[in-house]
């Protein structure tokens, strides 16, 4: 059988439904939700600070550090509470994918702490962390050149497909499945980040790839919506302006 | 080809595009990029005259030369006090800028200045390195006696003073308060107890909601009204 329909009836280039908020932790000095179909990404943004142990200080520009956690009751097997091998890695790839957007030159020996929670997963999670986290780091009043928007694109059997979903990323029917999570920034016009966990040729992937950027696109601009909504006041003590 | 995208007084986030064209300058908190102005954080766009500049909404007290502050103290040492003022780094205050009485050979610096205490102080020095000097010798620097203090948003400052101080000054007056807004976002209300949850509401509003037009006369409206209703003895 070949797939020729999207498991939930969506189109080959369609997103899952998005929800974007920002400012739900009152505590924390910048935080987002993003939500991508069942995939949900909680991120709370603490910073600048000073960076304890003092050794990892760099004297030079300040350190983002990602912290990203699956919690136990997210998938349907039990995660294991804690950090995992697979955690620890998606911390520095997130990291990764959006220090060169943030201008960190300002804050020497300081660090930004971006902790990312994961209420609920199904399938490109850290895409979704990426998302939350670029908004929460706005929100915190982190100077950055960009926001970054991420989607994970998938080639299922031979269709490219735009944000899969779980029961995608397990399709194992003829040509298999292919996982390519990608981080875009528009105005940079560059990737920050490129994954790829199956098989894809050439030319398929630069079709994934620009497919990935076009969904992002989208994505980047709910990102602004939300950031724009938290300052949006109609009223003041009951008087309408 | 010269446009303004984003108007004055409007949200912009990072990476939003605020102008085109290379009549405008890219001021603070904005950056080029060929003919482009983008905004490289999230708050108001400001345009003055062709110079573009974005007033953060939000983000952490960076220190400055010449700050006003209220901090705490949280060490007494031998010859001076640590003092934590909201600032990524906690402030230094030594011995000689702490008082200007004669400190004695030996003697114990909790008489001036003990843990927990609060006091008013200006920044003399800070550096990107993390030393942060702070006086409280001077004109109005103080320790704190009695009052509140509470803590507001280190970006919300400039709009809670006002034009030459004509927010703050009309809180003092219509609710009869004395009031220090520090630079970090720290601010110290004295008075009478009614007094002082007045004023401080007025304030929280302003720390809420400090990005809207009309905020002086909806302040000015609520503590007159409140003003009316005298407290039970």
């Amino acid at each position: 059988m070949v797939y020729a329909k999207r498991f939930d009836g969506r189109k080959f280039d369609e997103l899952r439904k998005i929800e974007a908020e920002v400012g739900i932790i009152p505590n924390a000095d910048g935080s987002a939700r993003f939500k991508i179909g069942k995939t949900e990404a909680i991120v709370g943004v603490y910073g600048p600070k000073e960076m304890h142990p003092k050794f990892l200080q760099n004297p030079r520009k300040g350190t983002l550090r990602c912290k990203y956690d699956m919690i136990s009751f997210s998938v349907n097997d039990r995660a294991r509470p804690g950090p995992s091998r697979r955690s620890q890695e998606l911390g520095l790839v997130i990291a990764s994918a959006l220090e060169p957007v943030c201008l960190l030159n300002d804050f020497p020996k300081l660090i930004v702490d971006v902790f990312i929670e994961i209420p609920q997963a199904d399938a490109g999670t850290r895409c979704a962390a990426i998302c939350a986290a670029s908004m929460a780091l706005a929100d915190a009043g982190i100077p950055m050149k960009d926001l970054v928007a991420a989607v994970a694109v998938g080639k299922i059997g031979d269709k490219i497909c735009l944000d899969i979903n779980k029961e995608e990323e397990d399709y194992d029917g003829p040509g298999g499945a292919t996982d390519i999570p990608i981080a875009y920034s528009p105005v940079e016009n560059k990737l920050t980040l490129l994954q790829l966990d199956g098989k894809i040729k050439g030319e398929d992937l630069t079709k994934a790839v620009e497919m990935g950027i076009k969904g992002a696109k989208k994505i980047y601009e709910i990102q602004k919506i939300a950031l724009k909504k938290k300052y949006k006041v109609d009223e003041i003590l009951g008087k309408k302006i | 080809m010269n446009k303004l995208i984003v108007a004055s007084r409007e949200v912009a986030v990072p990476g939003d595009l605020i102008a085109e064209g290379m009549n405008f300058v890219a001021g603070k908190n904005t950056y080029r990029k060929d003919e482009k102005i983008y905004s490289n954080r999230l708050g108001l766009v400001d345009v003055r005259g062709s110079v573009i500049k974005v007033i953060p909404l939000s983000g952490r007290y960076m220190p400055q030369k010449e700050d006003l502050i209220i901090g705490e103290v949280k060490e007494v040492g031998f010859n001076s006090w640590q003092v934590d003022i909201g600032a990524p780094f906690t402030a230094n205050l030594y011995m000689s800028e702490g008082t200007t009485t004669y400190i004695r050979k030996d003697e114990d610096l909790s008489r001036y200045f003990n843990v927990g205490d609060k006091l008013i102080g200006r920044i003399i020095s800070c550096t990107s390195t993390g030393s942060l000097q702070i006086t409280c010798k001077g004109p109005g620097l103080k320790k704190i006696k009695g009052g509140l203090i509470i803590k507001i948003n280190p970006n919300k400052v400039p709009r809670a003073i006002g034009k030459k101080g004509s927010m703050i000054t009309m809180i003092k007056e219509l609710t009869n308060t004395e009031i220090i807004v520090g630079q970090n976002g720290w601010v110290w209300i004295n008075g009478d107890a009614m007094d002082i949850l007045k004023a401080k509401k007025a304030i929280e509003l302003i720390d809420k909601k400090g990005h809207v037009k009309g905020l002086t006369d909806a302040i000015k409206n609520m503590l007159e009204k409140d003003s009316r209703i005298k407290p039970v003895k």
